[in-house]
């Protein structure tokens, strides 16, 4: 029986995809050095200036916002402060200004990608067969394998590792985008309809408005997938916490890397309660 | 004249549609249709016209096809076959830039729960027809305003739906679609979701406003009470045909096969309808205690001209009118023996409503309802009409 099936020569699936991704990084290599370069510098700039802020400041800038976000109540608050102060104390402030910084990158890349492609595949049943199934690969990858392609297009550093984390990151947005849409009721959409509205008028004055909160829950799950990527990420050289965490792991430093860890976390937390709020509102 | 002609349209959903569509043309009926083909028929070869300032009542109950049949004339869905023309225009051969200006400028559609946007303000959901025209803010809002005004609803303008009651909803979906100022009004069982004394409130506005503004109306609904009352025309539908078209009168008088008649006749609620039902307290002397001043008080009292007349044991014996009563008082009598009159018909409570009908009508006084000799209330005519009126309303709306 091995016999037979040890005969069928092995698929060259592995071989493939190495001759493609050489083509792409033999051919494409002017634009990719263009998006590291021009990204590097870009993240760099936003690092810079989150750094020269005085901590002091950002510290009861981010309360004053939490404050706000959650209605006038103290807790989250007053838990941004001690985190925040925590982290600072640590010594690892510059080390999370990275993170926000690659943070704030790829959440955004990936909510600027993931948005319309979330329409795309609310309007079109066609687009929403090719799509989801893309989506699937993309979540149930494990987030380390993109990692391949991030450094063969982009070398290592921190353009890498927004790739990664945009990759591993979109789909909640994408999907939380095409299920609003869908759950907007057929009464509301026929009375825009039937009132002359445009593709456009539909989308933008009644689609949208009434997905939002749902698209939100999404792009709260894309930022905290986002971070989740940061240690992962610091393994082909983007800077920030989870490098710490990462020269933990390797030297077997339990206690700098429960810090690391714990500043991740307390991190995290911030994130994830802000932007939940603003979807309260 | 005629706004709206339907000629020959099919409505087949599902898949097959070819097939199915040749049936159809063969006269087979729906549920042969879906056992060969699979596909649903929405519409089944619907004709009808409707004229200028008309308005059009298009009745069934669930499933028999209205909703689609509404939803075909402004093409939110398109029909499989046939052609509908609006002012002369087949609007099934229209782009959609044609068919948007047709659906923004001629006909409005009120939907059955309301269609609110619930993002918006009342002012900003009735501008939102103006808005996706173009028209400039201050020209909508002033539009809009006014049709709120109209509605009498302008207090609430910065209001979101949601803050307001069904039936102010419902004004809200009304003054919407009239603030575009549309020759034809599409109205999807716009008043099913309101609770019967609202519903009445709302045709009665409807029926006001039509005096004034004279639109052609095209109306949903499954009440047949709502139909006979609004309808100038009503178009019967079952499994997606239409069975008779004609005036409430012909149709109730002549209606054209079995299930018309069927149908008539559920909605016939005195059939089942009891005296206890409809009757109501009764404003009652004491023969033995009250004398002609205490019964003319409370004759002034309850606003009524006849007392009931019972004694200390609530045993029924006779009525007394306001007349009688004013002259005993004169004469100065201390009891109302002398003017007890005794000819009242009276009824029990388990009776049917439907048997009564013939004593009440011809009786100009009102029916005594007892109940083992004892008086348990009394049948005033006014009410009993009433009754099954709004009765029948609830029955056929819970269907």
């Amino acid at each position: 029986m091995n016999k037979i099936l040890d005969s069928i020569p092995t698929v060259p699936v592995a071989e493939t995809m190495e001759t493609i991704m050489d083509w792409l990084t033999s051919n494409l290599s002017a634009l990719f050095s263009f998006i590291q370069n021009g990204g590097k510098n870009a993240m760099n700039f936003i690092t810079d200036m989150l750094i020269s802020i005085p901590p002091v400041i950002f510290i009861l800038v981010i309360a004053l916002i939490a404050f706000i976000a959650t209605k006038r109540k103290f807790g989250l608050a007053i838990f941004a402060i001690v985190g925040l102060l925590f982290i600072y104390n640590q010594g690892l402030w510059e080390e999370l200004m990275n993170t926000v910084t690659l943070v704030i990158f790829s959440s955004i890349i990936a909510i600027i990608i993931g948005i319309p492609l979330g329409i795309l595949m609310s309007k079109s049943i066609v687009a929403e067969n090719i799509i989801k199934p893309i989506l699937d690969f993309m979540q149930t990858m494990p987030g380390f394998v993109y990692l391949i392609p991030a450094v063969a297009f982009f070398g290592i550093g921190v353009v890498p590792g927004v790739f990664a984390s945009v990759i591993f990151a979109l789909p909640p947005t994408v999907r939380f985008t095409n299920l609003g849409i869908r759950q907007v009721p057929r009464e509301l959409v026929e009375a825009a309809d039937s009132y002359g509205s445009t593709g456009w008028q539909k989308l933008i004055k009644v689609e949208l408005p009434l997905a939002k909160s749902t698209m939100m829950a999404g792009i709260n799950q894309t930022v905290l997938l986002s971070l989740s990527m940061v240690v992962i990420a610091s393994m082909i050289g983007a800077p920030g916490l989870g490098r710490e965490v990462l020269s933990a792991l390797q030297r077997a430093q339990v206690g700098n890397g429960f810090v690391a860890g714990l500043s991740l976390v307390i991190f995290a937390i911030i994130v994830d309660r802000l932007t939940q709020s603003f979807n309260k509102k | 004249m005629t706004k709206i002609k339907v000629e020959n349209v099919t409505k087949i959903f599902g898949k097959h549609i070819n097939s199915a569509l040749k049936l159809v043309e063969q006269k087979k009926n729906k549920t042969e249709i879906l056992k060969q083909t699979g596909a649903t028929i929405g519409v089944y070869d619907a004709s009808f016209s409707v004229n200028e300032g008309e308005i059009f009542v298009i009745m069934g109950l669930s499933g028999s096809g209205k909703s689609t049949l509404v939803r075909l004339l402004n093409h939110l869905i398109e029909p499989t076959s046939g052609s509908i023309y609006i002012d002369g225009e087949n609007i099934s051969k229209m782009n959609k830039q044609q068919l948007r200006a047709i659906r923004r400028e001629k006909m409005s559609m009120v939907f059955q729960n309301f269609g609110l946007f619930p993002q918006r303000t009342v002012l900003a959901n009735t501008e939102y027809g103006l808005e996706v025209r173009g028209i400039p803010k201050e020209e909508r809002t002033k539009k809009a305003e006014a049709a709120l005004d109209n509605a009498g609803l302008l207090p609430y303008k910065d209001q979101l739906p949601s803050q307001l009651s069904g039936g102010m909803q419902q004004r809200v979906g009304l003054a919407r679609a009239l603030a575009n100022d549309p020759d034809i009004l599409l109205m999807d069982e716009a008043f099913s979701a309101l609770d019967p004394l609202i519903r009445k409130d709302m045709q009665d506005e409807l029926l006001d406003l039509q005096q004034k503004v004279r639109k052609t109306i095209i109306f949903i609904t499954h009440d047949l009470n709502e139909a006979l009352r609004i309808g100038d025309r009503i178009a019967l539908m079952k499994d997606g045909k239409i069975i008779q078209i004609g005036t409430g009168e012909e149709i109730l008088t002549n209606p054209a096969n079995d299930y018309v008649r069927t149908f008539l006749e559920d909605v016939d609620r005195s059939k089942v309808l009891t005296v206890e039902n409809a009757m109501i307290r009764p404003i009652s002397v004491n023969v033995e205690i009250d004398g002609p001043k205490v019964a003319l008080k409370r004759m002034r009292e309850e606003e009524v001209s006849v007392l009931l007349a019972i004694d200390k044991n609530r045993e029924f014996k006779g009525y007394i009118t306001a007349d009688d009563a004013l002259e005993a008082a004169k004469r100065g009598e201390k009891n109302v023996d002398s003017i007890l009159k005794t000819d009242m018909e009276s009824v029990t409570p388990d009776m049917l409503i439907q048997d009564v009908l013939g004593i009440i009508s011809e009786s100009s006084i009102p029916l005594a309802v007892v109940k083992e000799n004892k008086l348990v209330g009394v049948l005033i005519k006014g009410v009993v009409i009433q009754s099954l009126a709004s009765d029948t309303e609830e029955v056929t709306s819970n269907e």
